[in-house]
């Protein structure tokens, strides 16, 4: 897989067709891997494509990397499904210009929450990691350990129905079956069933833990606008300090920000030091959009997120005089 | 003890229809409460989910947007978007007990300035038997 992933790279470099590739490459620490760019087809050799690849890396595409799609640069990025989504997103927002996109899918079976796992081996140091297919085994100074694969996957891939990218130039090996997910939401119906007190107090517990780093949006595909409004100060929106008043202003607006545009990769579940479950109401949001608008983030090039479309003579019932 | 609840009302009004209903509502001499805090936006889409969360959390007692009737927005669809948005923002309210109600949208044109007042007598009235928004004592567990 991997050496199919790499001989691709270089034949589209040496075909001259793409100038500049976006992939992951081996992290400086087991169970982990890094963004690479990679300009010159010997580099490919760097690519990687495992359990570890968790980053979505559409990011690179908008955010500070936002001069290389403006330039004719031809680039080339490789993407499991969500990653794929992101960039249906980016092209229906006119992000990206298509053309000047090469694809390059790769089957997903899921990728693994580093926390996870640590939290399996009680935060015991991990030197080396490997994968089979099912399973993972962690060795460390005086210990070895087998894992089953599905106890450390990252909680976006649990119920996941869009494994392959929907829109790819090539892809790598057999795509997934896709769609083989029935009940795409348990985690949020469980949610629901709480009573409405203890709703509020999980995610106010939950979000009470924030301590405001932003690394949720700063690795979120769908937050690339060039100025978030909780960075303005003229007008502030809110406080500067992680203050549990504006921590909830600073989610609540994020959620709203990417209703039915969050494409549930679950990077900034992954990326939050502070453990918090963030993908819940993001999935709610989701479900409740799929319910009421029957729509789906990043699924389809030609449709508009649902809430930058509307319908003329849909239900208001919400409406009061 | 005994001190009176006076509720407190942000509303945000588009300049062409509802801003300029309640205009005629003042010229018209129609009462309507004080509780109201008009904020004039430029249409009712302009309204950023985050005005809202934010006027609710730090304390409003309730919500008021104030748009142009469907097919009526001067920039043709922006109160569809409103709309939109509304309806999911009041379910994430609903999923997280914090209580919907105290949001609302409303169309009002330009002409219904008797509207304008019973929709902010009926609104500040409801709030007024909902008691004051609990949220920020509820935020400290
Ligand atoms: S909100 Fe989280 S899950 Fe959704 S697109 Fe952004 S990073 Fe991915
Ligand atoms: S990554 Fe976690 S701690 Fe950092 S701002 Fe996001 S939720 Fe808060
Ligand atoms: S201008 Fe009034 S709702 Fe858009």
């Amino acid at each position: 897989m991997v050496k199919a992933l790499r001989e691709e790279v270089k034949r589209l470099f040496e075909e001259k067709k793409v100038d500049l590739v976006i992939g992951w490459g081996k992290g400086s620490l087991p169970m982990t891997a890094t963004p690479i760019f990679i300009n010159k087809a010997e580099d490919a050799e760097r690519l990687i494509w495992d359990e570890t690849c968790s980053n979505n890396l559409a990011v690179y595409l908008t955010k500070d990397k936002r001069q290389l799609v403006k330039t004719d640069q031809k680039i080339g990025i490789v993407v499991k499904g969500c990653d794929g989504r992101s960039l249906v997103l980016y092209a229906v927002e006119n992000q990206i210009q298509r053309e000047n996109l090469v694809i390059i899918g790769v089957p997903c079976a899921g990728v693994i929450d580093k926390k996870k796992v640590l939290k399996h081996i009680e935060g015991k140091e991990v030197l080396s990691a490997s994968f089979e297919a099912d399973r993972m085994t962690v060795e460390g100074r005086g210990f070895k350990t087998e894992i089953a694969k599905c106890d450390v996957l990252s909680d976006s891939c649990l119920n996941c129905n869009h494994p392959n990218a929907p829109v790819f130039d090539v892809f790598i090996g057999e795509p997934r079956k896709s769609d083989s997910v029935e009940d795409v939401y348990p985690d949020v119906e469980a949610f629901e069933k709480l009573d409405s007190e203890a709703r509020w107090k999980t995610m106010v517990e939950a979000y009470s833990k924030c301590i405001r780093c932003y690394a949720c949006r700063n690795v979120c595909p769908s937050c690339y606008c060039t100025e978030c409004f909780v960075d303005q100060n003229d007008p502030q929106w809110i406080g500067k300090s992680p203050e549990i008043t504006d921590t909830l202003i600073f989610h609540l607006g994020r959620n709203l920000h990417v209703a039915g545009r969050c494409v549930e990769c679950g990077a900034c579940e992954r990326a939050c030091p502070a453990d918090i479950d963030l993908l819940k109401l993001n999935r709610k949001i989701s479900k409740e959009i799929l319910e009421r608008f029957n729509f789906t983030a990043g699924l389809d090039i030609n449709e508009k997120p649902a809430l930058a479309s509307f319908c003329e003579n849909e239900k208001q019932d919400f409406i009061m005089g | 003890m005994g001190k009176t609840f006076n509720p407190k009302i942000t509303a945000f009004l588009c300049k062409w229809c509802s801003y300029t209903g309640a205009d005629l509502a003042g010229t018209s001499r129609l009462q309507y409460p004080t509780a109201i805090i008009p904020i004039k936006v430029m249409c009712s889409s302009r309204v950023d989910p985050v005005f809202l969360i934010r006027a609710f959390l730090k304390g409003a007692d309730g919500v008021l947007i104030g748009g142009c009737h469907p097919g009526d927005c001067h920039y043709e669809s922006g109160n569809y978007h409103t709309r939109r948005r509304f309806a999911i923002l009041q379910s994430i309210f609903d999923s997280l007990n914090l209580e919907k109600d105290r949001l609302r949208l409303s169309w009002i044109s330009a002409s219904e300035g008797p509207k304008f007042a019973r929709v902010c007598n009926e609104f500040t009235d409801k709030i007024q038997k909902m008691g004051p928004n609990p949220t920020r004592k509820n935020m400290f567990i």
